[in-house]
């Protein structure tokens, strides 16, 4: 499991290298010189080239994707181009709140969508299985910002329960402020769990080792638990895993609608403002938490199944 | 009324199972198959019973009714299976899951695929003893000593290995140690060496052999080959289309097999060819629908011996020599004295 668990990290440091590169390239592909961007049209051809220079411009390209990397180990994702604070501070700054926001909605709709998937499986052909269905293929169906402007109107203009804009003060107030954005963007994932959870409990239900755990008279929890439930879920956890990298995208439109501050907003702003340190900031650092969900995702399916730890 | 669970000591030679006219319906989308009829049989108590058949002949079903394992579209349409004074034909769930595990347990056909992927072999036998009051370490105890009575090699070591890092021949003698670790009356083995290699089969069938004397339990022994029959059981019931055509002890039937269909069996056995044949016998011709059973005589479309009467007259099971019945007319002594 421990050598399992180290070459997993491996690869996935090689995935982000090669993001990375892939990201320092597409700077230099961006038509236009950084340094002309930053100063505007009006700028003398002294003051460009000292620019050029000041962020090594003037250097060959695989010097420059070195000191990238480099800069990175360090923390160091350059300066913002207007302000010249910290693009890692400004980052950090806001990671958190879109951090708490993904994990509240993925949380609270993989727990809610493996246990109406596991209810479905279990009664199936019933009328809540039904319901289920239903429910999940039209959830999956609508966009978590459509969720978030109808939550907007019935929860925050016409009955006015909860807050629409703005991420609280406070622990409490915080909470409040993340029901609406959590709700819209985990209620889709509720029904994608639920349906996949459903189907692959199904189909264990129906393997030889579950009729022989029955032959055994053992207790249906613990058949539903140890010997359907630990298979079954493996899809749902890689679903998710892999999910992580639409979860930012739909918190790129929620926060905009909720005016919540976090990587969303900022990735908006930045990319309206052609803030480029500062977009290839935020989307560094979201590569590499998507990259590490991953990491977390095979992880938690090699310690749940022992077959997939000797693959790779 | 006293849990079926519980013993209750019975004479010996009363049987320990005895199933009397059990039918069992399969509900398909294309109609209702009649996949056992009217079933009579008894499992001897202490002694190994032998299922043969070909493929479809309800073998495996009956075995399945005997542990209320049946599918989801199975239904007992009739009959009753009778142990220890109640009818295990109509147990509710609570009261079949009682006995499962403690009076009757299985070994599955395919030892692959029996055991959780997921768990360890340690954890899976120590699960299986949930109803015992005793200590994590004494039901471990007892999962090694029960892994060393089926000759596993560093018992002790394999209760942390999970199933896929066992070969197919270990795996099958886990089932049998978790089989027999539940002590109990009745132990079901459904084709357990079908799907291991000629070898590995011959082992398993010496073992469980030594096993059954030693625990004393009954063994329904559910196979297609004859040899491992001749070999395991006591006595043999032959099922044809969802009938037993045949009944009686080994020796009896092996060597003086009076249904034609068993004596067809015997001479498809490769086993028994004796003269030296490019073209392994058949029997021709399939199954009858189970849909809708023929009237007469299930085998008499395959039958060389058919006459007149296996058109019309449905055979019952005749008394063809002491202790052996065949359902054929020809056993039938009016016949004889015509």
């Amino acid at each position: 499991m421990l050598l399992y668990a180290f070459q997993r990290f491996g690869l996935s440091v090689v995935i982000v290298m090669v993001a990375v590169s892939i990201l320092t390239l597409m700077l230099h592909v961006v038509p236009g010189d950084p340094a002309v961007m930053i100063l505007g049209p009006r700028a003398t051809p002294e003051l460009i080239e000292q620019t050029r220079v000041a962020m090594g411009l003037d250097r060959p390209l695989p010097v420059q994707i070195v000191t990238f990397f480099g800069n990175i180990l360090r923390g160091d994702l350059g300066q913002d181009v207007f302000t010249g604070r910290s693009v890692s501070r400004i980052v950090f700054e806001q990671l958190p709140y879109t951090l708490i926001l993904i994990s509240v909605s993925i949380l609270w709709a993989a727990t809610l969508g493996i246990a109406l998937g596991c209810y479905s499986a279990l009664r199936r052909n019933t009328w809540l299985d039904t319901l289920t269905g239903v429910i999940s293929v039209g959830t999956i169906s609508i966009p978590a910002f459509v969720m978030a402007l109808y939550s907007v109107l019935v929860f925050a203009v016409w009955l006015r329960w909860l807050p629409a804009i703005g991420a609280g003060e406070g622990f409490w107030d915080g909470i409040r402020h993340l029901i609406l954005p959590s709700f819209a963007i985990g209620i889709s994932w509720v029904g994608y769990v639920a349906r996949i959870v459903r189907a692959s409990m199904l189909e264990v239900m129906g393997q030889p080792h579950v009729r022989m755990a029955r032959a055994y008279g053992l207790p249906d929890e613990l058949i539903t638990r140890s010997h359907i439930l630990k298979i079954a879920v493996q899809p749902a956890v890689t679903l998710i895993g892999t999910g992580v990298a639409h979860l930012f995208s739909a918190a790129v439109f929620v926060e905009a609608i909720f005016a919540r501050p976090g990587i969303g907003a900022l990735i908006v702003q930045a990319v309206n403002e052609r803030n480029y340190p500062i977009v290839l900031g935020a989307v560094l650092v979201t590569t590499g938490i998507i990259v590490l969900a991953t990491l977390v995702s095979d992880l938690v399916i090699a310690w749940l199944d022992p077959r997939q730890r000797e693959e790779l | 009324m006293a849990s079926p669970a519980a013993t209750r000591p019975a004479p010996q030679d009363e049987p320990l199972v005895s199933i009397d006219g059990l039918s069992v319906d399969f509900a398909t989308p294309r109609g209702t198959i009649h996949a056992l009829r009217n079933i009579d049989l008894e499992v001897p108590r202490g002694k190994v019973l032998g299922l043969v058949g070909e493929s479809g002949c309800g073998k495996s079903t009956l075995a399945y009714s005997l542990i209320g394992l049946l599918s989801e579209n199975a239904r007992i349409a009739g009959g009753a299976i009778r142990m220890d004074g109640h009818d295990l034909a109509r147990l509710g769930p609570r009261a079949w899951r009682d006995l499962r595990g403690q009076r009757i347990s299985m070994i599955f056909q395919d030892p692959m695929t029996a055991l959780n992927p997921v768990t360890t072999i340690g954890r899976q036998m120590m699960d299986i003893q949930y109803r015992d009051p005793g200590t994590r370490a004494q039901k471990r105890a007892r999962a090694i000593e029960f892994l060393e009575q089926v000759q596993l090699p560093d018992a002790a070591s394999k209760l942390d290995v999970y199933p896929h890092q066992l070969s197919g021949g270990m795996r099958q003698r886990v089932c049998i140690a978790m089989a027999l670790l539940t002590r109990p009356d009745l132990l079901i083995a459904d084709e357990p060496t079908t799907a291991l290699d000629a070898t590995l089969e011959m082992q398993i069938v010496t073992l469980l052999r030594e096993l059954q004397e030693k625990f004393g339990c009954s063994v329904l022994f559910v196979s297609h080959h004859l040899g491992t029959v001749a070999e395991l059981c006591d006595e043999v019931a032959v099922m044809y289309a969802g009938e037993v055509v045949e009944r009686g002890a080994v020796a009896e039937v092996f060597n003086a097999p009076r249904h034609p269909y068993t004596q067809a069996l015997f001479d498809c056995d490769p086993a028994r060819i004796r003269v030296a044949t490019r073209h392994l016998p058949t029997i021709p011709g399939t199954l009858p629908d189970l849909r809708q059973p023929p009237r007469g005589c299930a085998f008499r479309a395959r039958c060389g011996k058919a006459f007149a009467r296996c058109e019309v007259e449905h055979p019952p099971l005749y008394p063809a020599a002491p202790g052996q019945d065949a359902r054929c007319h020809l056993v039938d002594p009016a016949e004889d004295a015509s």
